[in-house]
């Protein structure tokens, strides 16, 4: 990724993360070019919310990301199926009893 | 003069400015440097025609003769026209554009932040919009100003030079005459004239980041706002409004 | 996903089974060879085409013959770039540079949608592309928005969203023409005249004559066949034509009651072929716009990458 980073005549990959509403959270929106940070704010401004689809913009430059792995996943992933305790419908509790 | 016909003519004036900004800037599309800011561009443009709407929609209406926006855009000669001059100097190199831009949102966002105290409800309403706008076309091409005055030798060059032609034209904007004054006087309109210390405050402390370095003020044009052009707005009506004057009966 | 393991055959065995299955494949898993390299081509032109149409309706935007259409005709030429930069980035996901992608479109390498190597000679033309150029988009899009590949449906699922006031504003500046004066009506029926053909030609040669559709189809890049597409949007296009008052210009345009499809006439290949090689009437106007374009602007990207490194310098300093 990093020689793609660097490319388009030396202004390199954002990623853009988008809160499109109060109390959400940022969401990836997809990637641009600019120069600088400050750019890539104005750039997302532009091509990513032309239609109110945003209240805050977050961009991180691509090189900054750190992924797992295709191949971990199951490593990674498949532990927490048999963490089942972790959800609520693990528990038996008598239906009479109200507030849980 | 009336105040009705002082209302009307302010509107022009301020309806003029951001019709003939918004053209020049929209000559852009498919032009610019990056896709990104051929983006950038349009959304500027997209604003001041929505400004030019605005006013120019309240200027027939204070009228009272059936115009409409429309009307008032495309059926009035240079002559008729009331924008500032800086507006229609030709599009010139992207430096060119951004100071221009620059240098205009800057005076129009303090304006516009004065007219929403207007005692004129529409205006004032007009300005609550406009003022937004202005604000972040100061800030984006301000931060352009200072990337192309502290870039590269080529665009220090180009934005100075930008700099240099433009400055004559940034005075008209503050000057006022009587009918700016009738309308200070009723609280309609503010007084631009008191605009400029702090405009020029602004102006300095982004052009020092950008090592520009400031004109003397010299030559100091004006006759735009009183319907006497340089001879470039000719050619810009000619163009934008060669359908409705081919085709006067058409509607679109 | 396809992991990186066992022979090339059993992946690309995996592969075809993944992807057959309605998986998406995102762009860290493994891939054929030959679905990146059909992708990047796929995404790039469509980037590319994005990127160029903003060109014949951008012609108007100066004389657009009102202050509602100059700010529609702006938004909308507006959308077009911003679609060409979701496509980019689609398309950068899968290892290739926009500065390369932008570099084979400047060298004739790359190609993109031939319709828009047309000229736009009247106000009307922008209205027919709106409708029938649009139109068409929609119709091959559309399908697209399923592409097994994540990055593109994504891009697509955007594209198509903000793409639906485009056909519609395209349709409704048609009807302000063709309920106008004769003049104006006059202006839409030539313009239809004009744009018909090529639209039609915009969904790619006859199945029979499209080597790659195959492959294609069962890769899920590709979800329907340029036939079938091409058919779905004349059935759309000549009931709207018909609402419009205004004739599709083709003699042997009739209806299959026993098929329910309208039938048109011969499309002449011929000069689909000449356009995609680049001898349309237009085709090198619009390149040298955009070679124009980028070397006028070769001083700006330097500046703001002048500036961006004496920015880190100046805060490496502070910080030492």
């Amino acid at each position: 990724m990093s020689d793609i980073a660097t490319d388009n005549g030396g202004w390199p990959l954002f990623e853009v993360f988008i809160r499109s509403k109060q109390g959400l959270s940022h969401v990836h929106a997809g990637s641009l070019h600019a120069a600088d940070a400050k750019m890539a704010i104005e750039n997302a401004r532009d091509v990513y919310t032309r239609r109110n689809e945003g209240t805050s913009i977050w961009v991180v430059p691509s090189e900054a990301i750190s992924a797992s792995a295709p191949e971990d996943k199951g490593a990674l992933f498949d532990p927490a199926d048999s963490k089942i305790y972790r959800h609520p419908t693990f528990y038996t509790v008598p239906d009479d009893v109200e507030c849980l | 003069m009336s105040k009705v016909d002082a209302l009307f003519e302010t509107c022009l004036r301020l309806g003029d400015t951001a019709l003939v900004m918004g053209q020049r800037l929209a000559e852009w599309s498919s032009k610019a440097p990056t896709v990104e800011l051929d983006i950038a561009l349009s959304n500027h443009a997209l604003d001041m025609i929505g400004q030019a709407q605005l006013f120019l929609g309240y200027a027939g209406r204070v009228e009272g003769k059936g115009r409409d926006e429309e009307a008032l855009a495309y059926h009035r000669q240079d002559f008729e026209f009331r924008n500032a001059m800086i507006a229609e100097l030709p599009k010139g190199d992207f430096a060119f554009t951004v100071v221009r831009q620059f240098l205009f949102a800057s005076f129009a966002e303090a304006f516009y932040e004065r007219m929403l105290a207007s005692t004129d409800a529409d205006l004032a309403a007009i300005a609550g919009k406009a003022e937004k706008e202005m604000a972040y076309h100061m800030r984006h091409c301000g931060e352009w100003v200072v990337r192309l005055g502290d870039g590269t030798e080529e665009s220090h060059q180009r934005a100075q030079a930008a700099l240099d032609e433009l400055w004559p034209y940034v005075h008209e904007l503050f000057t006022t005459d009587d009918v700016d004054q009738a309308m200070i006087e009723k609280g309609i309109l503010p007084d631009a004239s008191t605009l400029k210390e702090e405009w020029l405050a602004h102006v300095k402390a982004v052009m020092a980041r950008a090592t520009l370095s400031l004109p003397e003020d010299d030559w100091m044009p004006s006759g735009g706002r009183t319907g006497q052009h340089t001879e470039h707005l000719a050619y810009l009506l000619a163009e934008m409004q060669v359908l409705p004057r081919t085709y006067p009966d058409a509607k679109w | 996903m396809v992991h990186e393991a066992g022979s090339s055959d059993e992946m690309r065995e995996r592969f075809d089974a993944w992807v057959a299955a309605e998986n998406k494949v995102e762009p860290q898993d493994w891939m054929p060879e030959g679905y990146r390299k059909t992708l990047v081509r796929q995404i790039s032109q469509h980037a590319h085409s994005e990127i160029i149409g903003m060109q014949p309706e951008g012609n108007w935007i100066t004389r657009a013959p009102s202050l509602r259409r100059k700010a529609i005709l702006l938004a909308k030429v507006q959308d077009e770039a911003g679609h060409g930069l979701y496509l980019y980035s689609a398309a950068e996901t899968l290892n290739v540079s926009r500065d390369q992608m932008e570099a084979d479109l400047m060298s004739g390498k790359a190609k993109y949608s031939s319709i828009f190597n047309y000229p736009t000679l009247t106000w009307a033309d922008v209205g027919a592309i709106g409708w029938l150029v649009d139109g068409a988009a929609i119709v091959n899009q559309i399908p697209l928005c399923r592409c097994s590949y994540g990055p593109y449906a994504r891009a697509m699922i955007r594209v198509c969203k903000e793409e639906s006031f485009h056909q519609r504003q395209g349709f409704e500046l048609m009807m302000a023409l063709s309920q106008g004066t004769a003049e104006q009506k006059a202006m839409a029926q030539d313009a239809l005249n004009r744009w018909w053909w090529p639209a039609v030609q915009m969904f790619g040669p006859p199945d029979n004559d499209s080597p790659h559709s195959a492959q294609n189809m069962a890769w899920k890049i590709k979800r329907f066949s340029n036939d079938d597409l091409r058919q779905k949007f004349i059935d759309m296009t000549v009931k709207q034509a018909q609402a419009l008052d205004l004739e599709i210009p083709d003699p042997d345009l009739k209806y299959n009651e026993e098929t329910g499809h309208w039938e048109i006439g011969e499309i002449d290949w011929d000069e689909f072929w000449a356009v995609v090689k680049g001898h349309g009437p237009a085709s090198r106007q619009r390149m040298a716009n955009k070679r124009n374009a980028h070397a006028d602007g070769a001083w700006v990207r330097e500046a703001a990458v002048a500036f961006a490194q004496k920015e880190r310098a100046r805060a490496q300093k502070a910080a030492a």
